[in-house]
């Protein structure tokens, strides 16, 4: 498909920016499904905000709700935060700050969630990214994949390197932004051996996760990825020095940087 | 001995076939002695090490050179019994090798659109640190939708 019949709209939520970006000729079921899919994000943000004291993820916080008067979101994501945690050794939490924050999840989760209620009405070639974790189906053209380009960690007008694949979750978790926000919850301190971290995978709900999770992991995350073959990793260092897994998906040419020792 | 040697030469040529291992390589170095299980030597071990008294009774566990392959590091270990081929292990399979394929190592790329555009990368969409509404109007994501909106 041509650009110029792409659908596409532009939605400010949970504090950032979501674009939706469907490259399947429009239809109508595609254009009510992209209205629901964006009162979705806006329904995530208010049972998940932990900046409104009546979000009921703030009200659980504060045990004026148990689990079982929440909504069933609410029980699904806690239960996901659980296992996720299992997984990483406690790299993920759902308490970061000692208080119930489950926000490492829930937006990759939304948009995972958007997603598939484009692909259910039929877009089966669509891009969503909220925020710049991204999650990908089908094709960008016929026959051209999606390409993502991650975001250079010191430059807003550049990028570091580009990724290409059908079906793709791409997030990326860093100090660019907000400085050294993530911290370890093992340690209680800022996670500061890398700059950035891209996970690449299938379901941004998992991938963004871990992408937190990781990249508090600092030095131990080469060794704790190779036991996860589905996953991904490319990871700028504090030192500016790149480092990545085997079978990242690069695009080529530009991205393979077998060259740039 | 020597009948258990070429019992054990003959089927180890099958899996050296099988393996695609340099047959050169792979004959087992002086029969030796039955090796204390679990001791499973790494990849410059010859097998030769522990001496034994077994070469007459023709039992014995031996071990094979590790021997590269295109696909990595094969390497076997044989038991003897009574002078004939009893069992084969395969201590180090391709496959393990492959798991520790290097991380690759390299210095921080600097994409611009110039660049980006000779190298004919069109990107779609962008992957970055979580942004603010703030950081997203500075971004390339922000350029990349209005682009697309318009």
């Amino acid at each position: 498909m041509s650009a110029e019949s792409s659908l596409r709209l532009v939605e400010p939520a949970m504090g950032t920016v979501f674009s939706f970006d469907v490259r399947t000729p429009a239809t109508d079921e595609i254009h009510a499904a992209l209205t629901s899919a964006v009162a979705w994000l806006h329904h995530v943000d208010a049972l998940f905000s932990t900046y409104r004291p009546g979000s009921q993820i703030s009200r659980l916080g504060r045990g004026e709700l148990t689990v079982g008067e929440c909504a069933p979101e609410v029980r699904e994501v806690l239960d996901r935060c659980r296992e996720l945690s299992e997984e990483t050794g406690g790299r993920f939490s759902s308490t970061p700050a000692g208080r119930l924050d489950p926000s490492g999840l829930v937006k990759g989760w939304a948009v995972e969630r958007a997603s598939d209620l484009l692909y259910e009405a039929g877009a089966l070639d669509h891009c969503v990214n909220g925020g710049g974790d991204v999650q990908t189906r089908g094709e960008a053209a016929p026959g051209r994949p999606w390409r993502i380009g991650l975001a250079h960690p010191a430059d807003h007008e550049a990028v570091a390197a580009v990724v290409e694949g059908r079906d793709l979750a791409v997030a990326t978790s860093g100090t660019a932004e907000r400085g050294a926000h993530i911290t370890d919850p093992r340690t209680g301190r800022p996670a500061s051996a890398l700059l950035s971290l891209t996970l690449v995978g299938r379901r941004l709900a998992t991938v963004d996760a871990l992408a937190t999770a990781v990249f508090a992991m600092g030095e131990e995350a080469e060794d704790w990825l190779r036991s996860r073959p589905g996953l991904h990793a490319y990871a700028v260092t504090a030192d500016h020095r790149v480092w990545s897994t085997p079978g990242f998906p690069f695009a080529a040419p530009l991205g393979a940087p077998c060259h740039a020792v | 001995m020597r009948r258990a040697l070429i019992t054990t030469g003959t089927t180890l040529a099958g899996i050296v076939l099988l393996l695609s291992l340099k047959p050169h390589e792979s004959t087992l170095h002086n029969a030796s002695a039955p090796l204390s299980t679990g001791d499973v030597p790494g990849p410059e071990t010859r097998a030769s090490q522990p001496a034994g008294p077994t070469a007459t009774s023709g039992n014995g566990t031996f071990i094979g050179d590790a021997v590269q392959t295109e696909f990595g590091t094969v390497q076997v270990r044989i038991t003897v019994r009574d002078g004939a081929l009893a069992k084969v292990d395969v201590l180090r399979y391709p496959d393990e090798d492959r798991k520790s394929v290097a991380i690759s190592r390299f210095a921080l790329p600097r994409l611009t659109e110039r660049t980006m555009a000779a190298g004919n990368a069109q990107i779609d969409t962008l992957s970055g640190a979580t942004y603010t509404s703030e950081g997203y109007r500075r971004s390339l994501q922000s350029a990349l939708d209005q682009a697309g909106v318009r």
